[in-house]
């Protein structure tokens, strides 16, 4: 490497600071103007830590596995409403009188809900099992009303696992299509890397926060696959840009310069993202939780992702270059 | 890009106009606006509404079990009609055997099977094949395609027969709709009692009339001897658990033209019916010759009441007594002037939402979208000053291009659609981060604000467009796989990216242009 090669960080020190006159509105600013942090020097740490964290998803789904809804599991799920505070122990002792299986008694939301969910009940079929049990708690407990209630069969529980997992593998698929055809293989298979980080450490959030797995889920993790996925292209349309520009600086530079130069738009947009999913994080309810929940989570992962997988990948596995100089490049920007 | 051409700002009021038109009638009143606006609303998934989600399949097997019965029962009359000896008649599997006695009746009976059993397809040919088996016998079954069109049929006769029923309950707007080859969705928004609703699809509703027989000794039915064309059924008429009936019926729900709720004479709820002309017929012959006599009306292979035949019912009208209500006389009468399923249905999934839990669901959403929609305006304008303002501006249209869209499709905004949403105003102002940024960065690499501004535009769309294929792809998937919520998601996520690329791009573009044209700025403001 020539070593007399100005770097592009001197290069960006030296631009000429524009006119400092009338502020228009006092704006904060989360990050300076310009930035200089070592973010491939950090890359080994976040290799351990993102190991840590795969090792530690892995040993909860064996242990725990994942806490399944009624659309993957099969069985009812109710939500009830007491006059006073739901008595879940009471609810609970009940259900096993009568015959319940494996039933949970939770709190839904507020203390005068409860949410009830079972397998199925001793000698009632799949379709009458519900209403028995409606009707038993109703008799059992004064003014207790049900509110909402799903009963999936196990047939459909089934076909909605397989529609699951083929619609994750078909989006793991086109992303990876779409990856290669706007870049080269070597970010695809930064990108999908990445992508696999990412949905096993979601999951492994799922199993170890017991928040429950349903069909919104598999919605929840596609839009994390989404978000990642927009996260990667931002870092690789400026990589690739800047590897235009400075065509004899080491790689491990160019993605520090790029990654400092995004830093400003990664952090605004991922603090207005984690905003705008805070009303619903606090204010949503139990239901619109879960999905919120994997979504927040997945915009903290889909962004370290992109700088602590993808891009160390790309890294390790290096960048044809020459493919890249030979291009013209359109739109030059004015930079020194 | 800054360079407003017409067509540009024609193309943003044009789109805000329609924002604003489609948005209205969710805002005000229902009935405030007048005729000539657009009146429709958002249509609200069952799970903000609240409603009753019932996913139905026809019950196949029973359906190819029965028509293998009237096989046999036809193979039967057939070879008795043509004086032909057979033994060991029977279904096996998906086929009916039977043996003829005669070695050289063999090949005549088989022709004459082949030309009478089953019915001639829309395709020419019969449905049912006949070929001959070993030591004998003739093999009759139905044709793997006669078979399918079976079974679809079933599912549209069903599909018809739910409707009845349901319109008969009063359920307001039931949508009823065919999912795959063997089942059946029906969403009935509002609310309406799950239980009944589900009593009412899920009987099939064979309504029988059959005599009693009084002759098997009780002895006799706890050994299990029952003469061969006797059954045991169970009963529900509170006076005994289970009658011993004829096999053979003497009438049929098929010949009833009406039924209704009515009162028997101590004025207790039953149901009133009347025959048509063969079953009228029919029904006079039996009580005529078997007065004393008690018959069973059975439905569902269950007794509902074993009444004694007093007198010869010669009229073709009677009334069904027995452990009625109100509402169960009533819906039987809706079930059986709706006719009997062509085969059972089996619930395979059923969701129900209170509408009270829709509303707290509307309600935290309304909250959810409030405190998000603030916390970026505020975060915006505070990173980004005037721009800031301009991008928030810019988010408020894409919201209600969103809403008026959903609006104007009818498309159904369910729970995880809210979530959508609010995911989609972050994407949106994620547009406007990155057209910013790239101003400021060309801004501080020395370029006139003009320049900068427009270099932003420039060089960020490639960026904002790409992102958003990647959310589309994901959305187009969860519409291919997802049902009810989650399509309901996929929904708002892609009618949100469309719009907020439009309104992240063109709408701040033209605020930012028409900014410099008036007031000529020195700096940009996020410089």
């Amino acid at each position: 490497m020539n070593d007399t090669t100005r770097s592009p960080a001197t290069a960006a020190q030296s631009a000429p600071s524009p006119r400092r006159g009338l502020r228009f509105w006092p704006l904060i600013r989360l990050v300076p103007r310009s930035t200089h942090f070592n973010f491939v020097g950090l890359a080994p740490f976040a290799a351990v830590l993102s190991a840590l964290a795969l090792i530690g998803s892995g040993v909860s789904l064996a242990v725990q596995g994942m806490n399944f809804g009624v659309d993957f599991a099969g069985g009812t799920v109710m939500e009830v409403t007491t006059p006073g505070p739901a008595p879940l122990g009471q609810i609970r002792a009940r259900l096993g009188d009568i015959g319940v299986h494996d039933a949970q008694v939770q709190m839904f939301g507020d203390p005068h809900s409860a949410r009830v969910q079972f397998r199925s009940v001793a000698g009632r079929d799949e379709s009458s099992a519900p209403g028995f049990v409606a009707a038993q708690l109703q008799s059992s407990f004064p003014g207790l009303q049900v509110s909402g209630q799903s009963t999936v069969g196990a047939k459909v529980s089934g076909e909605l696992v397989g529609k699951g997992l083929l619609a994750l593998g078909t989006a793991l698929v086109l992303m990876l299509c779409y990856i290669w055809f706007r870049f080269q293989l070597q970010f695809g298979l930064g990108a999908i890397l990445a992508l696999f980080h990412d949905i096993a450490l979601t999951i492994g959030l799922l199993s170890v926060s017991r928040v429950e797995v349903s069909m919104t889920s598999i919605a929840a993790l596609l839009t994390v696959i989404g978000y990642s996925m927009n996260e990667k292209v931002i870092s690789f349309d400026r990589l690739r840009e800047n590897l235009r520009k400075f065509k004899s600086t080491p790689l491990r530079d160019v993605i520090n310069l790029s990654e400092n130069e995004r830093l400003s738009r990664t952090i605004i947009t991922g603090t207005t993202a984690f905003l705008a999913l805070s009303g619903a994080l606090i204010m949503g309810g139990p239901a619109l939780f879960p999905l919120v929940f994997t979504m927040a989570f997945g915009i903290f992962i889909g962004t370290y992702s992109s700088i602590y997988v993808a891009l160390p990948v790309i890294l390790l596995w290096g960048v044809r270059r020459g493919d890249e100089a030979a291009r013209p490049i359109s739109h030059q920007p004015a930079r020194p | 890009m800054l360079a407003l051409s017409r067509w540009k700002i024609i193309l943003v009021l044009a789109s805000i106009l329609f924002g604003f038109f489609f948005t209205l009638p969710n805002l005000a009143p229902r009935g405030a606006l007048p005729s000539f606006l657009p009146q429709g609303r958002l249509n609200l998934g069952l799970d903000l509404q609240g409603g009753s989600y019932l996913l139905l399949e026809v019950d196949t097997d029973a359906l190819l079990k029965e028509r293998l019965t009237n096989l046999t029962e036809d193979i039967r009359t057939r070879l008795r009609e043509g004086n032909i000896e057979f033994t060991g008649l029977g279904a096996s599997g998906d086929q009916v055997r039977v043996r003829i006695t005669d070695p050289t009746q063999v090949n005549s009976t088989l022709n004459m099977l082949r030309n009478s059993l089953g019915e001639t397809m829309l395709t020419g040919g019969r449905d049912v094949s006949v070929r001959t088996g070993p030591d004998q016998t003739i093999v009759a079954g139905f044709v793997a395609s006669a078979a399918h069109a079976a079974a679809t049929d079933a599912v549209s006769r069903s599909i018809e027969i739910i409707r009845r029923r349901i319109d008969a309950l009063g359920t307001k707007e039931p949508a009823i709709t065919r999912q795959g080859a063997a089942r059946i969705v029906v969403e009935a928004p509002g609310e309406s009692d799950p239980e009944r609703l589900k009593a009412v699809i899920g009987k099939t509703a064979k309504l029988t009339f059959q005599m009693v027989d009084t002759e098997v000794a009780p002895a006799d039915v706890q050994a299990g001897h029952l003469p061969p064309d006797d059954e045991l059924l169970p009963s529900d008429d509170g006076f005994a658990p289970a009658y011993v009936v004829k096999k053979r019926a003497l009438v049929t729900g098929e010949m009833l033209t009406s039924a209704g709720g009515t009162h028997d004479e101590n004025g207790a709820p039953a149901v009133a019916f009347s025959f048509n002309g063969a079953g009228t017929r029919r029904f006079a012959e039996a009580t005529t010759q078997n007065i004393g006599k008690p018959f069973a009306i059975v439905l569902d292979g269950r007794i509902i009441s074993a009444p004694v035949i007093h007198s010869a019912i010669t009229g073709g009208n009677g009334i069904i007594t027995g452990h009625f209500t109100e509402d169960s006389a009533h819906d039987l009468a809706v079930l059986l002037k709706s006719g009997a399923l062509p085969a059972p249905l089996r619930v395979e999934e059923e969701r129900q939402v209170g509408a009270e839990l829709g509303a707290d669901a509307v309600r935290a959403g309304e909250i959810s979208l409030a405190i998000g929609a603030a916390a970026i305006f505020a975060f915006i304008i505070l990173a980004y000053g005037l721009f800031g303002l301009f991008a928030a501006g810019a988010l408020i249209v894409n919201v209600m291009l969103i809403i008026g869209a959903m609006s104007f499709t009818q498309a159904t905004l369910t729970l995880p659609g809210i979530a959508g949403l609010i995911l989609t105003m972050a994407v949106a102002v994620d547009a406007n981060v990155l057209i910013y940024e790239r101003m400021r960065d060309e801004a501080n690499a020395g370029r006139r604000p003009i320049a900068a501004a427009d270099h932003g535009y420039r060089l960020a769309l490639p960026s904002i467009i790409d992102a958003n294929v990647t959310t589309m792809i994901s959305a187009l998937i969860m519409f291919q796989f997802g049902a009810g919520p989650v399509k309901g998601f996929a929904w708002t996520l892609s009618i949100g990216v469309v719009t907020s690329v439009f309104t992240a791009v063109l709408v701040t573009q033209i605020l930012i242009g028409w900014w410099f044209k008036y007031l000529r700025p020195k700096l940009l403001p996020i410089a």
